[in-house]
């Protein structure tokens, strides 16, 4: 580059479903951590449609380069081993979307970002997917799917869960579950919110807002 | 024996503070002078100023052909008009540090406003904190209140780190670029083998060559070249010279010698021509001295405990000097102190000196934050 400074770009128009989900549980002005940000796109989108203070923290060193070079406030870093070095308390809301399934510690992950933010945001496949059950039923091998797209041997996946094992956990480590909802591929709300059981079977991903209960 | 070369007078641009600067250590310089350099213009609030530290053997000379050298200036790519640094934009201000021998106090200035005898080797100990200090009495002089940004590379880079520790109202970004929180064992070593160099030249008369009209022009030169390797990385050493001999075909034991070997010793013969040995052995002390996180119970979070500043912490992959380790540090502790952090290390196979190179993501890094940081700001495009 010689001298062409890209200017601050708007990144909201392509963003993800999730992302645009996600984006309107947080409320205006809110302190927001991202983590495996990506290229920053709902970190701008919080700066700029909700004033919000947003900050990620992305491992793929190619994303935080990009994210940077717009301006946005991103760290290389992973969430098994930086949460740790934020204080209590710093955010008010912590995001991790379609990333809790590809971390080494998911739950180890989600204690730190119930302890480090007020509110903790997850977006995650849903392994419990009719076509996923389906798959491994009918042919019993690893299914592929739209949301699972990459071979077993390939996937950085390591950890898929369901909506359902997301509710044991969240009982089992004393969370509640502020909202939850499920979402299909092509980007429309499921009318299973009353549902978890149908949620469950056919939710292609899922959402939860989740916060620590008092003790 | 090397005579000292005929060095013309330069007019550096300068301010004298007559009141002086009471020093770390204790002494007090009864007269100040800091020489710098700016480029751009400085809008109406004057919110828009840039101060660009410099590294060990810089100086305020950042982007305008050196007035003694007749080289373009050490960060030509990344300071003018429609570049990172945009000068169209911002008002960019580099001073040459305390200590240096470009204009600004120094151990070749006379040692007492009534005497002629220069400072030397008696020049007191200078740490990074006194350079800022001087450079906040520019900053001060120039009637800016908030510094838009500070920048800077390696010991530029702790200069940064300095200013956003002891003025965090008055720096609104700070960019660390290939730099540490302190100086390694391993730097603090390789800085000594340059200072044993010129200690070890004949005409280093401890010190006091100036007075014999001489230079211990060989020991700087050495000094120059160990510190010139650790710049570079094995790649970039391979890439640029390789085995290649220079002239025949045969190696000779004196005689015909290897690419690498001349390039070195051109680098350490221009040098002496253009840098003071005591500056040389002051700079390189305070960057050995340096330890921020020292100076804050040992916690280098503390030193940033409830920064407004915003950070952008680069470091560059091939570097070995000043590793990303050292970088990824800064982060963390900036991390805990919850302040706004970016941290990008750059892939470069050119070591420490990446940063001063043709590096395009480099670039668009720091010009992307630099346009975010304006967004917040408030600063006009």
């Amino acid at each position: 580059m010689n001298g062409a400074v890209d200017p601050v770009r708007m990144v909201a128009k392509n963003m993800r479903l999730d992302l645009r989900l996600i984006s309107e549980m947080v409320t205006p002005r809110a302190r927001v951590l991202d983590i495996g940000c990506g290229d920053g796109a709902l970190i701008g989108h919080l700066f700029r449609t909700r004033g919000c203070d947003a900050r990620g923290i992305e491992i793929d060193m190619a994303e935080v380069t990009r994210a940077v070079a717009h301006g946005l406030p991103v760290m290389h870093g992973d969430a098994d081993s930086d949460l740790s070095q934020y204080p209590d308390a710093a955010f008010d809301f912590v995001v991790l979307s379609r990333t809790l399934q590809a971390v080494e510690r998911p739950r180890e992950v989600l204690r730190q970002m119930l302890r480090i933010g007020e509110h903790a945001i997850l977006s995650f496949p849903n392994f419990g997917h009719w076509q996923v059950r389906w798959q491994l039923l009918a042919n019993g091998r690893m299914p592929m799917t739209g949301v699972w797209d990459r071979p077993w041997h390939e996937t950085p996946n390591i950890h898929p869960c369901t909506i359902r094992d997301f509710f044991v956990l969240c009982a089992e480590e004393g969370y509640a579950v502020e909202q939850w909802l499920a979402v299909d591929e092509a980007g429309q709300k499921a009318p299973w919110r009353r549902s978890a059981t149908l949620a469950n079977l056919f939710g292609e991903q899922a959402l939860f807002q989740l916060r620590k209960k008092a003790a | 024996m090397d005579h000292a070369p005929a060095s013309p007078e330069i007019a550096h641009t300068h301010v004298a503070f007559e009141d002086g600067i009471a020093l770390e250590c204790g002494v007090v310089l009864k007269r100040l002078v800091v020489a710098y350099r700016t480029y751009g213009r400085l809008n109406a609030d004057r919110s828009n100023a840039i101060l660009i530290c410099h590294a060990l053997t810089s100086d305020q000379y950042v982007a305008e052909t050196h007035p003694l050298t007749g080289r373009p200036g050490w960060w030509e790519t990344v300071v003018g008009p429609r570049l990172p640094v945009d000068t169209d934009r911002f008002f960019v201000i580099c001073a040459n540090v305390l200590g240096g021998c470009m204009g600004s106090t120094g151990p070749k200035d006379p040692r007492d406003t009534d005497t002629v005898e220069s400072w030397g080797i008696d020049f007191p100990p200078i740490t990074i904190r006194d350079m800022v200090h001087a450079q906040k009495r520019l900053i001060d002089h120039l009637g800016i209140g908030r510094l838009f940004a500070v920048v800077g590379g390696s010991m530029g880079g702790m200069q940064v780190l300095e200013w956003a520790a002891t003025f965090p109202a008055s720096v609104f970004a700070a960019v660390p670029i290939a730099s540490a929180a302190y100086h390694s064992a391993q730097n603090i070593a390789f800085n000594e083998v340059g200072r044993q160099a010129i200690f070890g030249d004949p005409d280093w008369f401890e010190g006091r060559y100036q007075a014999h009209g001489v230079i211990p022009a060989r020991g700087l030169a050495v000094a120059r070249m160990v510190a010139h390797i650790t710049y570079l990385s094995e790649q970039a050493l391979t890439r640029k010279f390789g085995r290649r001999l220079r002239g025949g075909q045969t190696l000779s034991l004196f005689g015909d010698r290897f690419e690498v070997e001349s390039y070195l010793q051109h680098q350490g013969s221009s040098f002496v021509l253009r840098f003071d040995a005591n500056s040389y052995l002051t700079i390189t002390r305070a960057m050995d001295y340096f330890d921020l996180a020292a100076d804050h119970e040992g916690n280098l979070s503390r030193a940033f405990a409830g920064t407004p500043t915003r950070f952008c912490i680069i470091s560059f992959s091939s570097d070995w000097l000043f590793p990303t380790a050292d970088s990824r540090a800064i982060a963390r502790a900036l991390n805990r102190a919850a302040a706004n952090v970016s941290f990008v290390e750059i892939a470069s196979d050119k070591g420490h000196d990446a940063f001063l190179l043709d590096e395009p993501d480099f670039h668009r890094t720091l010009a992307g934050f630099l346009a975010g940081c304006a967004e917040h700001a408030g600063l006009a495009a």
